[in-house]
Parts: structure tokens; sequence; C-alpha cells
């Protein structure tokens, strides 16, 4: 496990965040403090309910905290604009989705592609940098099929690839063997493995005990707070 | 790379990534919005082509004539009853022309039926005479190689005739009237020219196309009379008609002593009244055509964001996943707006280039042999048609790509990307 403190990716000191629904304020995080060192792979577990969607969507800057503080890979991130937090999204946080959330209509390789051209990425850079991450998870043939030619477990593959497209900070996945039969499913706890012996910070969000007892910290996440903070061994 | 550079590079990748899935949706919506344009193009051209042709045709009389038929006082003045004739004459046209030198009088005195003679043919015509300046003002424009009557003929009294077409063609056939002999109620008359053809609306006794024309002099001598049947007033501009009437009226009250404020001594038929309404009942009509014509291209464009909010709606994970992997709102939206301008802007084009050919085409069809188009006119595509057009369909494809855009931007990314 890495050092925390100086080499931390994630720093939130006293994250609430309240869904104001008109007539009901619902307070999904009651004020979580939660540290994620460089190379660190982390699984957040929690019954449904519990506020790790609502944790996830904070991490991964697609929403803003109602109080405290968010520093995402030394910068402070609580209080950016949209399209301030869309330029954090694509150059710090790299995204594995359940429903894997490729775009049908174009290739693998396009799909890669996206975050480079919304990185501003030139074009001759990016044809490598796709070709590279595909190659790195196994699909350098696959890489002119769309998104409906492939397998459940292609699919995530590509999008696994299209989240280091830009080396973010942090890769942040979502069930990402929900939607994937067991075989699938241990390909690519694998090659998260695989992605955190390469220094990878992986910040998981799941229900399945197998995929956390991978990670090297376990966070169980409930009622909007963090009750457990543990490494993997001590998971029972 | 310049933030505005990078923006617009992203957009165009996502639009031209788009745009090449889309290929019969794009067709359809462009073809939608030619459609409107060629309807709103077409109304707008038929409408300013009727527009001018009938203020040709209503104008072939002549522009800002005031006809004034002389009757009676129908007020007592001065000791004297009221039912009294009032008679203009010869002589008081050129007092008037004098009093009035801005404005353009002249007498005409008329004929219903005078025989008119030439080699075997008798035809019955309408015979007017009249000073000279009559000519311009009324459209009596001759054909090349004739001229209308001048100073020197009324002067002398020249046995001189200027001819309608249609009657001189009824005396004369085929052959060229100019400079051959007519005789007019038995006497020896020359045919100095013959008017050129002109669809005409309106007209006080007849159509000119069927009436001849001598000097004012030359009938006095003929008829033995001195008694005008009208008197006719032109100005230069609309606005100098009112007063010039009232100038006429001065005179003659004076003259032949009746009360200047007597309105119902001269019949007046002003022009200018005719003219001001007509513009006006045009101007309506073109707004209508414009309204009709812009309401269909409307429809276009309904049916463009109608298509564009599907597609939002169709693609709103996609939305979600762009602006995850970071996405700008712009880059959102931008796609959005360019599709929709850029069907609109496309389209506009087919559908001008159509209304173009069909107005060209149209324009190209003998206006003599089509009895139609005598009063219809040619469609006309004007500038400010153009303009307008383009006004409405630039703002309308903005907005048609603006509003499904505004929906694709408030998609909360957080929403659409978990689960199925």
């Amino acid at each position: 496990m890495a050092n925390a403190g100086e080499d931390a990716i994630i720093e939130m000191r006293e994250i609430r965040k309240v869904y104001d629904t008109g007539k009901i304020k619902v307070e999904a995080l009651k004020g979580i403090d939660l540290t994620v060192a460089r190379g660190e792979f982390v699984a957040i577990v929690g019954p449904s309910g519990s506020g790790k969607s609502t944790l996830m969507n904070l991490i991964g800057c697609l929403d803003t905290p109602t109080g405290g503080q968010y520093r995402l890979g030394g910068e402070d991130v609580s209080k950016l604009d949209r399209d301030k937090l869309a330029d954090v999204r694509n150059r710090r946080v790299g995204f594995v989705f359940q429903g894997f959330n490729l775009l049908p209509q174009i290739s693998a390789f396009e799909n890669v592609e996206m975050p480079l051209v919304f990185g501003g990425v030139s074009l001759g850079e990016r044809r490598g940098r796709v070709r590279e991450l595909l190659e790195k998870v196994g699909l350098s043939d696959r890489m002119e099929h769309k998104p409906t030619e492939l397998s459940g477990g292609q699919m995530q593959r590509v999008a696994i690839a299209r989240a280091l497209a830009m080396g973010p900070d942090v890769v942040l996945a979502d069930e990402p063997t929900g939607n994937l039969d067991t075989t699938a499913g241990g390909d690519i706890m694998q090659l998260f493995a695989d992605l955190w012996r390469q220094d990878k910070t992986l910040v998981v969000i799941t229900h399945d005990m197998t995929l956390a007892r991978r990670a090297s910290r376990v966070v169980e996440v409930r009622d909007g707070r963090i009750i457990r903070d543990v490494s993997s061994e001590e998971v029972a | 790379m310049s933030a505005s550079r990078r923006d617009l590079g992203v957009v165009l990748h996502l639009f031209l990534g788009s745009a090449r899935l889309q290929k019969k949706r794009a067709f359809l919506t462009i073809a939608s919005i030619a459609w409107g344009t060629v309807t709103i193009l077409l109304l707008l051209a038929f409408g300013e082509g009727l527009k001018r042709q009938f203020a040709r045709n209503e104008r072939a009389m002549g522009e800002n004539l005031a006809i004034c038929w002389p009757g009676e006082s129908s007020k007592v003045w001065k000791g004297l009853p009221e039912g009294r004739a009032i008679q203009p004459r010869i002589d008081d046209i050129l007092v008037l022309q004098q009093r009035m030198p801005d404005v353009r009088v002249w007498g005409e005195m008329s004929t219903g039926r005078t025989l008119l003679q030439y080699a075997r043919k008798a035809v019955n015509g309408r015979l007017i005479g009249t000073n000279y300046v009559y000519g311009d003002p009324r459209k009596h424009y001759p054909r090349p190689g004739g001229r209308f009557f001048g100073p020197q003929d009324e002067e002398q009294k020249r046995r001189v005739a200027f001819m309608g077409y249609e009657i001189a063609e009824d005396v004369f056939g085929k052959e060229d009237p100019v400079g051959r002999t007519v005789l007019i109620n038995g006497s020896p008359f020359t045919v100095i020219g013959v008017m050129q053809r002109k669809t005409q609306t309106s007209a006080y006794g007849g159509q000119d196309k069927n009436h001849v024309v001598i000097p004012i002099t030359t009938f006095r001598a003929l008829f033995g009379r001195d008694k005008l049947n009208v008197v006719v007033l032109h100005t230069e501009t609309e606005d100098e008609m009112d007063d010039a009437i009232d100038r006429m009226k001065q005179y003659f009250a004076g003259r032949y002593s009746f009360d200047p404020k007597d309105e119902r001594v001269f019949g007046i038929w002003n022009t200018v009244k005719g003219q001001r309404i007509s513009g006006k009942i045009f101007l309506g009509m073109e707004m209508f055509f414009g309204i009709i014509g812009a309401l269909t291209l409307i429809i276009g464009c309904v049916g463009v964001a109608n298509i564009m909010y599907a597609v939002v709606k169709e693609r709103t994970r996609e939305i979600g996943v762009k602006m995850a992997l970071g996405a700008r709102r712009g880059w959102i939206t931008g796609p959005f707006i360019l599709e929709g301008l850029s069907y609109t802007l496309v389209g506009g084009l087919a559908g001008a280039v159509i209304a173009i050919v069909i107005v060209t085409v149209l324009g190209a069809l003998p206006q003599e042999k089509l009895k139609v188009l005598e009063f219809m006119g040619q469609p006309t595509l004007s500038w400010p048609i153009g303009a307008a057009t383009v006004a409405i369909l630039g703002t309308a494809g903005l907005l048609a790509g603006y509003f499904p855009a505004r929906r694709a931007a408030a998609i909360d990314p957080a929403a659409t990307l978990r689960y199925e």
C-alpha cells in the first residue's frame, strides 16, 4: 500500500451531499472523509441506498458536493462549474460502467478515441495511443468492430481502454463485472489486478465480494457514512 | 491549440461523425425544409409578379390623374340660383395651363361613334379631341416609327390622328397605318402614330386601344364644338393632387360664378386615392402570402426540431457518456445546433434553386400567348424576398437546433450512466 498524505490522489474532507427534491431533502452523504493514495486499489462496498453511488458521482466529478472539500490530484474540485468539471473528468478520471456505456454506432477504436478528442490530442497522436491501449486490453484484432459485434467481456475491455486513454489519476469503476458471466468477470478482475500492478489507482464500487477482496483496501459505506475502512486481508 | 479552435475541432468531429450515420434522416429533413423554401419563395414571387403586373395594368391609363366631369351647381351663389350647368371651354384650358404651370392640364371632347374609312373599310370608333400634353401622362406611347401630336399640330389645327392599336388594326388590317390617310367623319387625316400595346384595367369612356386621338383644335373645327366633356389634371407626385384640384375649382368658380366649396359641380375621379388603396391592398396581399409561406417553412423547421428532440432523447445515454468522458456543454450542443443549421441551410439552398428554376421557366413563357399571364404577371424573385427568406430560414434553423441542444445540455450524466 502506498503512503497516503503526500501522494494522495483523492482527498475528501467532511463531504456532504443533500438532494433537494422540492419538499423533501435527502441527505445522501453525511460527512465522508476519504483519502486514496496513488497506486491504491480501493473497493467501495455497501448495500443499495447506502450512498455509494452518490459517493461515486462525487469522486468522478459528475456532481459537486453540498458541503466539504474535495481535492482530486491536488486540485480543489468541490466548486467547479460544469465545463471545468468536464475538463477534470477528461484529464483525471477514467470511467468504467456496469453497462459498458460504449457509443453503439461507432467502432471500438473511435470509442477509445473519444476522450482523446475531448482532450484536444492531435489526430496522429490519437491513432498511436488508441492502438496501444487496445493492444494492452488484448483487442488489437477488434479495433474496427462496433460494440454490438463484441462480447460483454470485450466491450468492458474497450471501456477500460477508453478509461485509460487520457492517463487519468484514477480509474473509477462502477460494478464492472455486474453484467458479465463468471469467466468474463474473472478476466476483467484480472485486468484490474494487472493495472494495479502497473501502479494505476483504482476505485471500484461493487457488491461483488470476490472483486472487493482483490482490492488493497475495502471501504464500506452505510447510511451516508463510512462505517469500515480496512485493508482487504481483514475482510471476512 | 487555442480553446476556440479546440472547441470547433471537437464539435466538427462529433458533427461529422453523427452526420455520417444519419443520411436518411438528414435527407428527409432537408427535403422538408426545401419544400418549405420553395413554397415561400413561389408564393412571394407570384405575389410580387401579380403586384407589379396589376400596378402596371392599373396605371396603364396613367398615374396621378384627376378626371373632372363638369356638372351643375348645387348651391345658391351671389344671387344666382342652384342647378346651373357649368360648362368649361377650350380656352379655359389655356388659362389653367398658364395659371398652373406645375400641373399638366388638358381638356377632352369626344364622340361616341365616328365613321373611320380607309380604302373599302368603314369602321365606327370613338374619337377624342384633346391637347397635346395628353400623350405622355395618359401613356399613349407611340410604336417605333410614329409619334403623338405636338404643340404645332394643335396650334395649326392639323389633321393628324393617333390611333389605338386595336382600332388601327380594324381599319388598316395588317398594313402599317403610319403615314396613311384615314377619313374621319369624311375628312382626310394623316395617321402619325399608333399606340404601343398595353393591358389596361381602368378607363373612362373606353379602352385606349379602341380610340383615335386628334388635336382639340382640329376637333373643334371639324365638329364645331367648344364645350369640354372632361378636364383632366396630372401632377408629378401624389401629394400635389389635392391642391391642384382645389386651384382648378377656384378658377372655374370665379370664371363661371359658383361656390368654390360646391362639391357637386365637378364629378372627380382622383386616381391617387385608388393608387393608395391598391397599394395597401397589395401590401396586405404580400403580407398574407408571406405569412402562409413562412408558416409552411416553420412547419418544416418544427419537423427538424422534432426530429432533433427525438434524437436527443434517443441519445440521452450517449450524451451522458460523452459528458462523463469530458465533453463540455458546448461540445454537446454545438453538433446539434450545427445539424439544425446545416439542414436548414442545405434545404433552403436546394429550395431556392428549385424556386429559381420554376420562376425562370415561367418567365421564359411568351406572355402575349397566355391571357392569364397578362393579368397575373410573371413571378418575380426580388432581393427583399430573398433576404426575408434567408432571415426566416436562419432564425428557424437556429431555433430548431437550439432548443433540442439546450435539452441535451441539461442532461445529468450521473443520472444516465448507472445500470440499464
